[in-house]
């Protein structure tokens, strides 16, 4: 299938869903499908850095945070143009913002996917767990440095109000519909974007690297720069995750933007979907994200982690290359056996 | 008129903390030459291969391949003028089919150069004949763990011919193989040869080196004590001295 044809048709799914959801008439759904969306994000985002190349990152929440905060930065600063500029400058700002979700997005995406290649230069030198410990520094520090920038609340948090509605033409959403169908796009875009890399040149390159970076230089593979690409679409993606944040939650802090929730479960997810595809986050995303939405509401919120712990340590033990590889090595037998 | 050599090492040294694992190695090879590399164990031919491969950064010297200085250069750009090599204990793409381990070269490194494999079709032509030229046709959608060590080697060569190099050195090719794979594995390499790529065999298989090559040059413990015709070579005192002891 080509990459238009997947695109468009992945986004009609989306919609199906979309359009069942507005017809149950419950907002709920649309809260809970964001998050679940929100993680295909970026589980997916997570797997073209962790899964394809091999490289963990435990930074996930750092990205993440950092396009959520680039979204409250210029919400702020939408809402007060005259209080921090004048004169040409202010004349511009006004012209530019307050921006829309999906141009916030985009921001986000630039922010994270330009840290995303600072910190990969910076750490992919390392590997292994090395590499894994720099991802985790890294979020630390940008945690810190959001916790004493003021402008963006500081740690007191900043609230950010959302409209009720937006409409376009005729059609009038309610915003959190809006937000979901924004996270959908985006979930759509990823997942395109992903298996897009996975069967082209960059993503046989990618899998060398995974495999053996040594045999992979040798067969003229450029690896640092692939790694550096992996790292900054990867990024990118987070930020673009975490943008529309500040519009869902309406109040944002550090330690919940930085929560330790988004890196295990970016992680989880595609361990537990399987890393060699697009479809294993997509899977795992969409299994332990439902999961822990039914037990928010069925249980306690504070179950989610354990969920979470508990599917990812019986994975490792008995299926380690996922649901996808446990799919694959069925699929394997049983032509074996027909042969 | 002499011909500039196409692989120029000048007074190459490399060491891990205190041990020396080469010091002051100099080695020209000529274009379309066959040159045997030998020497015990331990005695720095794998090193010499990586710091001319850019596996490894020699610390002194320099190393000159077509006429273009090669210090500082990553392994990969060094793959992309010219250089392929071997690894001595294979390390193949373990979770690519045999077939698309041969795709990576290929991909990153022929096409860099031509356009001439631009089709998927013509790509996966190239990858089926150069299996066939090691003799692996029929494992190739086979994993690389379902390869028999021999066979893994074999992969090893047919990834770095993928690359069409100038230079190739096969790093203990044939270590394990039968009598009779080895006659192929050489009459494969001189076929190469006589296609004008120039080839550094490493190896311990004696009868192997004597007939492939037309030159032979000796390391032990990180010096190169001898480098000539192999009859001569293979006569020096020094040379039989340093393989059966004193």
């Amino acid at each position: 299938m080509r990459s238009w044809t997947f695109f468009l048709s992945a986004l009609g799914v989306g919609l199906v869903f979309f359009l069942a959801a507005l017809g149950l008439g419950n907002d709920y759904v649309f809260f809970a499908g964001y998050v679940v969306l929100q993680y295909i994000v970026l589980a997916t985002a997570w797997n073209i850095l962790g899964g394809y190349c091999g490289y963990v990152n435990f930074g996930t929440a750092a990205f993440f945070a950092l396009g959520a905060y680039s979204s409250v930065a210029l919400h702020k600063l939408g809402a007060n143009v005259n209080r921090y500029a004048s004169g040409f400058l202010a004349d511009i700002l006004h012209l530019i913002l307050p921006l829309s979700l999906p141009s916030l997005v985009i921001v986000g995406g630039i922010v994270s996917g330009i840290v995303g290649l600072g910190m990969g230069y910076l750490t992919l030198r390392l590997r292994g767990v090395f590499f894994a410990i720099a991802t985790l520094a890294m979020a630390v520090v940008l945690q810190t440095l959001m916790i004493n920038w003021d402008f963006v609340g500081g740690s007191r948090g900043a609230y950010v109000i959302r409209p009720n509605s937006i409409s376009a033409g005729p059609v009038t959403l309610s915003y959190i519909e809006y937000l979901f169908l924004v996270m959908l796009v985006l979930a759509v875009v990823a997942l395109t974007v992903a298996r897009l890399i996975e069967r082209s040149r960059l993503g046989i390159g990618f899998s060398t690297i995974r495999d053996d970076e040594m045999a992979a230089e040798a067969a003229g593979v450029p690896t640092l720069r692939l790694k550096l690409i992996a790292t900054m679409i990867s990024g990118a993606f987070m930020g673009m995750a975490g943008a529309p944040l500040p519009y869902y939650l309406g109040y944002i802090e550090p330690s919940s933007a930085f929560g330790l929730p988004y890196a295990v479960n970016s992680i989880a997810m595609p361990m537990i979907g399987g890393t060699t595809s697009w479809v294993g986050p997509l899977i795992g995303a969409i299994l332990l994200g439902s999961l822990q939405q039914i037990a928010t509401v069925t249980i306690s919120s504070a179950v989610n982690l354990l969920i979470v712990g508990v599917l990812l340590v019986a994975f490792v033990i008995i299926a380690p290359a996922g649901i996808v590889g446990l799919v694959e090595s069925w699929r394997r037998t049983r032509a074996r056996a027909a042969s | 008129m002499s011909q500039a050599p196409l692989l120029e090492v000048k007074g190459v040294g490399k060491r891990f903390g205190g041990f020396v694992a080469l010091e002051d190695i100099d080695l020209d090879v000529k274009e379309g030459e066959r040159l045997g590399l030998i020497g015990p164990n331990g005695s720095g031919k794998s090193t010499l291969v990586n710091c001319v491969c850019g596996t490894l950064h020699n610390e002194t010297g320099s190393v000159r391949f077509a006429g273009q200085a090669l210090d500082g250069l990553p392994a990969h750009r060094r793959t992309h003028v010219g250089l392929a090599r071997s690894f001595q204990l294979p390390r193949p793409f373990m979770s690519m089919r045999v077939v698309d381990n041969l795709r990576v070269p290929l991909l990153y490194t022929v096409r860099r150069r031509s356009l001439l494999i631009s089709s998927q079709k013509e790509l996966d032509d190239r990858c089926m004949e150069l299996l066939r030229q090691v003799g692996l046709d029929a494992k190739a959608k086979r994993m690389p763990s379902d390869l028999t060590q021999v066979e893994m080697r074999k992969l090893e060569l047919a990834r770095a011919m993928a690359a069409e190099p100038k230079l190739l050195i096969a790093d203990e090719a044939m270590a394990g193989l039968s009598h009779s794979e080895i006659e192929d594995i050489i009459a494969l390499l001189l076929r190469l040869n006589a296609q004008g790529v120039t080839i550094i065999m490493i190896e311990h298989i004696m009868r192997a080196v004597m007939s492939f090559s037309q030159r032979l040059a000796v390391l032990v413990s990180g010096r190169k004590i001898a480098d000539g015709a192999p009859a001569d070579v293979v006569n020096n005192p020094e040379v039989v001295s340093a393989y059966l002891g004193q």
